[in-house]
């Protein structure tokens, strides 16, 4: 599967990713390049073989419902480069 | 075309806040109405170097919300990253299930003035809620107008269960029944307070019409912020309109999401300026799967309270109540526990369950009061029950008993004994009353044998006024008809 510039700039677009015509080209070069390595795989025989969705072989990893102390609300804010009356402020959304 | 040709078809999408006291991957506390950003950790705030880990409990009423719906519960389950960017997600994706959803395949059965009718379940998935935005300046909060919004992630992480229904629902009237029932089941089985004021029972719809008697679905729109069941029933019918307004001038109904605006009472466009979603799901690495033991899975349905829906069915049966009633009385779970309790104390229940959903529900509402601030038992208001059908009472009086059983808890034997109520059955008695009353109304007895039937009424009026109220109206009825006739 070749990938084009359109696929860099709508993945780029998605991750909100700020990228030059030079990087589009660069990136299409490079992610074809793995993408066509990955699509090595597809010349496995893989019909009785279950989908792996976690590579561990782990499963029911529960921890019980019992209230652990947050951050306050000053810590929390710590990050933020805006906040207003204990919130978060994020620019005009639509 | 006419309005009556085209047929809506309904899906909705609920979701339910679980009652756990801890969110979905962290020990932040779930409490509603906290200052915001207070009960937020590095791992809701979705921090780098942060790892979820399940809350088992939320997994267990996730696994009864499956099974109190007809749901096969999932040998093998996952959770996955659901990718996009908004301002109440801090991780820019949403932990929820994708492909292997815990509980899918179900079925809800709702009653509607036609029947029963029963609704598929496509799925009951686990996921995390998202925060909270205020949206600020500009004019009236508005998300359209406003100049930025403010985020609170304390709601952020919280446990959710997104159920959703097949498109099998043809009417506002069967949306709400739906919504009902729903919400019905989450309280009996006691895993989400769902408070809608609150946010914790929250619905969107996804409506199109097609022509009656077509089998193809007509192009969807979904309907969102529609925060109580009745602006449900209205946004739909609402949509239903609109959708068929725009085909019957020959347009298209264009498929994106619209918002319920009470105050204008219409759909609105959401003018979203994002392209068509795509959220790029994939599997959540930092959880492993979930596959429960068939014995625990068992376990938790053996464990569930008898459900709304059968016990509906069981006091039809044992008390002989409508359809309509038994829905009524099963509605709450407390409310179906008392009346059981007094249904079985009457050789009447159907008039038992008459006073609680009549008089007993009024004066409730009125007064505010709920089952445990009332000051009688079921024992007391059988009593009553049992007195009116005895005939001891009219129906006048049996108003004016309750209401001192209501109000003070007066036994309904003692008020009646106190107030002289006794209703007079004695024949000779009544036909005393009987014979003064035609006596003094000659010309109305001449009218009767002159075929005017009709003042029946006016000599039944004057002896039940010549016993202060007190014989037994029937009685009097045929008494008077007994002695005209003869």
């Amino acid at each position: 599967m070749a990938l084009s510039e359109k696929d860099v700039q709508y993945v780029a677009k998605l991750a909100r990713l700020e990228v030059t015509e030079q990087e589009v080209a660069k990136y299409t070069q490079q992610l074809g390049n793995i993408l066509g390595y990955i699509e090595e795989m597809g010349k496995l025989d893989t019909a009785n073989v279950e989908p792996l969705t976690h590579p561990l072989d782990m499963k029911n990893v529960f921890r019980e419902d019992v209230v652990k102390p947050s951050l306050t609300q000053a810590e929390v804010l710590s990050n933020g480069p805006e906040v207003q009356s204990g919130h978060f402020k994020v620019p005009k959304i639509m | 075309m006419p309005f009556e040709d085209y047929e809506p078809v309904i899906g909705l999408e609920v979701h339910c806040e679980l009652k756990t006291a801890t969110k979905l991957f962290c020990g932040c506390p779930t409490t509603f109405g906290n200052e915001a950003n207070t009960q937020v950790c590095p791992v809701c705030l979705g921090l780098p170097g942060t790892l979820p880990v399940m809350n088992g409990k939320a997994v267990e009423f996730a696994v009864k919300i499956g099974h109190s719906l007809n749901c096969t519960i999932a040998s093998y389950s996952k959770m996955d990253r659901k990718n996009y960017y908004y301002p109440d997600l801090p991780k820019a994706y949403q932990v929820s299930q994708y492909d292997k959803p815990l509980n899918y395949g179900g079925y809800l059965d709702i009653v509607t003035k036609e029947g029963t009718k029963r609704i598929g379940v496509t799925r009951a998935h686990l996921e995390e809620d998202a925060g909270k935005l205020v949206h600020a300046g500009g004019k009236s909060g508005r998300l359209d107008s406003s100049d930025y919004s403010l985020a609170d992630y304390n709601r952020g992480g919280i446990p959710l269960v997104e159920i959703v229904s097949e498109p099998d629902i043809r009417s506002s009237d069967e949306a709400h029944a739906y919504l009902t029932a729903l919400k019905s089941i989450l309280l009996y089985i006691d895993v989400s307070d769902c408070n809608m004021e609150e946010g914790s029972l929250r619905c969107d719809a996804n409506v199109s019409i097609r022509k009656k008697g077509t089998e193809k679905f007509g192009t969807r729109t979904e309907i969102k912020n529609m925060n109580s069941f009745k602006f449900v029933k209205q946004a739909i019918e609402y949509e239903i309109k609109r959708q068929a307004g725009v085909l019957d001038k020959g347009e298209r109904v264009i498929q994106e999401s619209r918002l319920w605006d009470v105050t204008e009472n219409k759909t609105k466009s959401m003018r979203s300026k994002e392209e068509a979603h795509d959220y790029r799901y994939f599997p959540e690495p930092d959880l492993v799967p979930i596959i429960l033991d068939p014995a625990y899975v068992q376990k938790l349905k053996v464990e569930l309270p008898e459900l709304p829906g059968a016990k509906r069915a069981r006091f039809e049966t044992d008390f002989g109540l409508t359809p309509y009633d038994a829905g009524v009385l099963t509605s709450e779970q407390e409310l179906g526990k008392w009346f059981e309790v007094g249904a079985k104390l009457t050789k009447n229940p159907k008039g038992f369950a008459n006073w609680v959903m009549g008089d007993m529900a009024a004066q409730m509402k009125e007064q505010e009061k709920e089952l445990k601030d009332l000051k009688f038992d079921q024992k007391k208001l059988a009593e009553l029950v049992d007195i009116i059908d005895a005939g001891t009472i009219n129906s006048k009086q049996a108003k004016e008993v309750f209401l001192e059983l209501f109000n003070e808890g007066v036994s309904p034997a003692e008020v009646v004994k106190s107030k002289g109520m006794a209703q007079v059955s004695d024949p000779k008695a009544i036909e005393a009353v009987v014979g003064k009353v035609l006596d003094e109304n000659p010309n109305v007895v001449v009218d009767y044998m002159g075929g005017k039937q009709g003042v029946i009424g006016f000599l039944v009026g004057k002896v039940m006024q010549a016993s202060q109220g007190k014989a037994n109206p029937k009685m009097v009825n045929e008494i008077i008809k007994k002695k005209l006739d003869s």
